[in-house]
């Protein structure tokens, strides 16, 4: 089986966000970017699906600007076998990029895509549900625990409230969530290697997809800061404030 | 121009979050439908007939609309959506799960995390883990829209809508195997008026369970944990707060050695009182807290359990 694994170029988790003062969007100069945290873990996952011997190739793809090339060397070092890169310079929509892996699946024909549940820059959740729905497959959020047998994966969820445990039919969308694996990090021996694999470059316009924005940004602004409050001695101050000052207890 | 609400229910009743999605459904229309899916779920299309404000609701019924599986779910909404210009569901699990299929089938640019409704095609939404947020315009005829249910007051009640059944629909590639839902006779996380948080300071899941079940049970509060915490397995993945696990805004917050980490705080500074319990009084949390106690929990929480029992709780 062929897995297919999307990733992105995002800046950095580590790294604290600042609103532009034009309130534009947010400042990327001279920024530290990486690979989205979840797509590490969907690289992860993919990897160990090949050692086990359920895969035997995992292509990754990523839409974004030239330097997102070294965001999928980092997926190739870690064990993924070739890329595509499909350049963009401006940010594509979910929905265009659930359109254009959409695209890369009819090409590539893959068993299974496995893909971060959301990129930490815009917080959507919505591709790879998308892309599911575009292609008619079932899907698997916010997975905790894939196991494959057959046809068929058996998909552990975090929902609310809980575990729930799905079985989907090949091919399906599966998402990732945080405590899915521990993304390992890559040996220098593979980071050298991962320089000859290949990287096949594309354009958005070689899939016929329009990436036109449906959503218009009128605003990015920061969110209003909340003031430190007062300090307390004791329980007894405690618990009297929030009595009579707060009235919340 | 209508607008649908998909209901967040336990097929007996309705949550609290689908009053709240109902109060940003009617920011767009006054003509507002709730659509319960589920199984079983008379009793919950009842119960959604009767928030304040609700023109008619839809009930749908099949073995995976009992389970919210999301191809099921997609798969009654979008012809709806015929009827509709924009479809509105809580950004909860089971929403942002089902929520994007529909986007996708209507060719719609979805709106996840919706906090507030500037006007019938303008949103603000949260970004980089709400560090910022974007104000945004869709041109889509179709709207999908999630909401942060924390960021809308709910409907009232005293509605009484007529139910209407219409046809289920199932997901022939996808099967229910099993679920372990934590019970529990606390409130759920999400609603609770009182929220008590513990961190990585509680060292192991029996100081945990002993510092804050005590506590919560006395205030009649909901048990959470930073990710720190449950990273560390002091707590179930379900009681996190913060921007990988969940957003809650209760009356009172009360933070029991969390340092307060930028992901965490995005899961709670909506709360309306927050107190921090923890002995470094450089922990980020005191820059939010409205009450910071600069002492170390093992011997606060004991403190503050003997004065709460002398007001009577």
């Amino acid at each position: 089986m062929k897995v297919l694994v999307p990733v992105k170029r995002v800046i950095d988790y580590n790294v604290k966000v600042r609103v532009k003062p034009d309130q534009s969007g947010v400042d990327l100069a001279n920024v530290k970017m990486s690979m989205n945290p979840f797509d590490e873990i969907a690289v992860e996952e993919a990897v160990r699906l090949k050692e086990k011997g359920a895969a035997e190739e995992i292509v990754v793809v990523s839409i974004g600007p030239s330097q997102a090339q070294e965001t999928i060397r980092t997926a190739l070092a870690m064990g993924a076998d070739r890329g595509i890169l499909i350049q963009s310079d401006v940010d594509v929509e979910p929905l265009a990029v659930a359109k254009l892996l959409k695209a890369v699946v009819g090409e590539e024909s893959p068993g299974m895509v496995l893909m971060g549940k959301q990129a930490i820059d815009g917080d959507n959740n919505a591709v790879g549900q998308m892309l599911a729905a575009l292609l008619d497959w079932p899907q698997a959020t916010f997975a905790s625990k894939v196991e494959l047998s057959g046809d068929k994966a058996s998909v552990t969820r975090e929902v609310d409230g809980g575990l729930q445990t799905l079985a989907v039919a090949l091919p399906a969308v599966v998402t990732t969530d945080l405590r899915l694996n521990e993304p390992r990090y890559a040996s220098l021996p593979n980071i050298m290697k991962a320089k000859k694999k290949p990287i096949d470059m594309k354009s958005t316009g070689d899939y016929g997809v329009d990436v036109a924005p449906r959503l218009k940004v009128l605003k990015v602004t920061e969110p209003a800061k909340r003031q430190a409050g007062v300090k307390v001695a004791d329980a007894a101050e405690l618990v009297s404030k929030l009595k009579n000052e707060a009235g919340v207890i | 121009m209508a607008v649908l609400v998909v209901a967040d229910h336990d097929n007996t009743e309705v949550r609290d979050t689908t009053h709240k999605t109902v109060t940003a459904a009617l920011a767009l229309s006054g003509d507002v439908d709730v659509l319960v899916a589920g199984q079983g779920a008379e009793a919950a299309a009842k119960a959604a007939g009767q928030i304040a404000g609700v023109r008619k609701v839809l009930l749908a019924e099949s073995p995976g609309l009992g389970k919210m599986i999301a191809e099921a779910v997609e798969a009654v909404v979008t012809p709806l959506m015929a009827h509709y210009d924009a479809v509105l569901t809580p950004a909860s699990t089971a929403g942002k799960n089902f929520a994007p299929r529909v986007a996708a089938r209507l060719d719609s640019s979805p709106l996840s995390d919706v906090m507030e409704v500037v006007d019938a095609s303008t949103f603000v939404r949260p970004i980089y883990a709400g560090n910022a947020l974007e104000t945004v315009q869709s041109s889509d005829a179709k709207k999908v829209i999630t909401v942060r249910t924390t960021a809308f007051k709910a409907a009232g009640s005293g509605g009484s809508a007529p139910v209407e059944k219409i046809g289920g629909a199932d997901a022939p590639k996808t099967s229910f195997v099993g679920e372990e839902v934590v019970k529990s006779d606390r409130p759920e996380l999400g609603a609770a008026k009182i929220v008590v948080s513990g961190g990585r300071a509680m060292g192991s899941s029996e100081e945990f369970n002993k510092v804050l079940e005590p506590l919560a049970d006395k205030l009649g509060a909901a048990i959470g944990a930073s990710r720190a915490a449950v990273d560390a397995g002091y707590a179930p993945n379900d009681y996190q707060v913060g921007q990988t696990g969940k957003v809650v805004a209760p009356d009172l917050y009360i933070a029991i050695g969390i340092s307060g980490a930028i992901q965490h705080l995005a899961g709670m500074k909506d709360s309306k009182v927050i107190v921090a319990i923890n002995k470094d009084a450089d922990a980020p949390i005191f820059q939010v807290a409205d009450y910071g106690w600069v002492t170390d929990y093992k011997t606060a929480v004991p403190q503050l359990m003997d004065e709460l029992t002398k007001i009577g709780k």
